[in-house]
């Protein structure tokens, strides 16, 4: 089987996964934020995702926006319905368990795909690529717009993570995670802070979703496929560790890809099998280390 | 202090509170006035705690009156509460692991003018200055302490309602604080200590409080404490 792998088989491959990578480590990225700040397993998540693909498309064929104007509008769309079901959805449901978040954004995410499937259909909606070319590298060809995913995920998670540990509304974040009752008792309002918080990691599901438009087809069912993945990534990276689901997220997508290489039949189950190693040797997550867990 | 009869910088009246299902405060009435230490003296599970976290709102499900400066707390959100210029300082201290010293000690917010800026504060616990980029639960008890109360001077807030600042620290540490208290008093702020240690508390207080059950049973003041020491034994079951 080894005998007929080329460079460029190999090296197709993990671009593959350096890409599928990009879009796990954004997503789990904002799914760990959120549930470290709200105790919220935001299953909508795969659903803000697709909503900020088709918003780009919509932008574009409706009102002829094109891929970089969709990169900011799309965000801040989806990230403003995101804002309003903190209010109406997750607010009334803070002191409950959160078995009933988690119950509540599935609720929502079934009901949103199912109005995109009514309105456009099941099948995918294609998306030019925005840059077309790429580059010879020798031991493999390498498309522009695939490099350009590469690195704005990369800036994108580092910037995140720089804005977490290293300013004071990261630090407000940080503590709040671990205490909100006392962060709100220095004065801080703590119940704008987790709207606003909810509203960034819906944002930035729906940045994946632009980004994401011109590789994967744009369609309804793109956000529920993707999710199982990215719940996966956040488990094995520690629930609610912004670090371990960005790692993960990058790991997993090159794990994928390599097994896809050496073993294509379990190339679909290999992340859900690190995941059941991690939950039996590292249930905390592989990258949280034993206080930060608590 | 200020003379009888003056308005209270906290009014406290008829206080009943939750956790739940379970009534922890069953109508607390009491009142600090501008410049005093007060003190909340009883068993454990009297309502001490409970008492503070209703104060600043912490403890949502409460009702009756409680009054700063006139305006009332009750259906507050904690936050509101604090920018009128309430700070707390909880008994489980609540250092944030996940930020360094510095972090902790600079994360309040400035809410009033007259808050000590942050070199002020490493000025005035130079341990803290030392340890500065140290994660905040890396400090001893003590230290921990000193960084909780240390934090809340930053806003501004001249009233302190300071949770057993005493519990579970070596002597020396207790004596510490206690200065650090008599300070603060000697400073001007008004402050509201809940206290199990009866005798760090006799060495602060102007007025003792008593609580039993979710009441206020007896006020006594220093003097008073100090003459009828039995009477209070009797409260404390000591």
């Amino acid at each position: 089987m080894l005998s007929n792998l080329t460079p460029q088989l190999f090296f197709g491959q993990m671009l593959i996964g350096l890409i599928n990578g990009s879009f796990y480590a954004m997503l789990s990225m904002g799914l760990a934020i959120i549930f470290g700040l709200m105790n919220v397993v935001n299953f909508a998540h795969g659903v803000q995702y697709m909503l900020g693909a088709f918003v780009a498309w919509l932008l574009l064929n409706m009102l002829g926006i094109n891929y970089w104007g969709a990169l900011v509008i799309a965000p801040i769309v989806v990230a403003c319905l995101g804002l309003v079901m903190e209010r109406l959805v997750l607010k009334p449901l803070q002191n409950l368990d959160h078995l009933y978040s988690l119950l509540a954004t599935y609720s929502v995410a079934l009901i949103v795909e199912g109005i995109v499937r009514q309105q456009y259909g099941s099948t995918g909606l294609p998306y030019q690529l925005p840059i077309s070319g790429g580059i010879n590298l020798g031991f493999m060809f390498m498309p522009w717009y695939r490099l350009w995913v590469v690195v704005f995920s990369l800036v994108t998670c580092l910037g995140t993570w720089l804005l977490i540990e290293h300013t004071k509304l990261g630090a407000y974040l940080r503590a709040a995670n671990e205490n909100p009752a006392i962060v709100e008792s220095f004065g801080i309002n703590v119940p704008r802070m987790v709207t606003l918080t909810y509203a960034f990691g819906v944002g930035l599901a729906a940045l994946s979703g632009v980004l994401a438009a011109p590789i994967y087809q744009v369609s309804p069912s793109m956000g529920s496929s993707i999710m199982i993945v990215i719940f996966a990534v956040v488990v094995i990276g520690g629930m609610g560790s912004i670090i371990g689901a960005v790692a993960t997220g990058y790991l997993l997508g090159l794990a994928e890809a390599l097994t896809k290489v050496f073993y294509p039949q379990g190339a679909n189950m290999v992340i859900f099998v690190v995941m059941i190693l991690a939950l039996v040797l590292r249930p905390r997550g592989i990258f949280t280390s034993s206080e930060a867990a608590r | 202090m200020s003379p009888e009869g003056a308005t209270p910088l906290l009014k406290v009246e008829n206080l009943q509170a939750w956790y739940a299902e379970s009534k922890a405060l069953h109508g607390m009435s009491f009142e600090v006035r501008e410049g005093e230490l007060l003190t909340l003296i009883g068993r454990n599970g009297a309502g001490k705690t409970t008492t503070l976290r209703s104060i600043m709102g912490i403890v949502r499900k409460r009702t009756g009156s409680i009054r700063f400066k006139g305006e009332e707390l009750v259906g507050r959100r904690t936050y509101e509460i604090a920018r009128k210029g309430i700070a707390y300082c909880p008994e489980e201290r609540a250092i944030f692991g996940s930020l360094t010293v510095r972090e902790n000690l600079t994360l309040p917010p400035v809410l009033q003018p007259g808050g000590m800026d942050d070199e002020a504060l490493m000025d005035a616990f130079p341990n803290l200055r030392r340890r500065a980029g140290s994660g905040g639960t890396k400090l001893s008890g003590g230290e921990q302490q000193m960084l909780a109360i240390a934090r809340i001077l930053r806003t501004g807030s001249r009233f302190l309602l300071l949770d057993e600042p005493s519990e579970g620290l070596a002597p020396v540490i207790v004596k510490e604080i206690g200065e650090l208290i008599q300070r603060l008093k000697a400073q001007g702020f008004t402050i509201l200590l809940v206290e199990q240690n009866l005798r760090f508390a006799r060495s602060v207080a102007d007025r003792h409080v008593v609580v039993e059950n979710g009441r206020v049973v007896d006020v006594l003041t220093a003097a008073q404490l100090d003459a009828d020491m039995a009477r209070v034994k009797s409260y404390l079951g000591v």
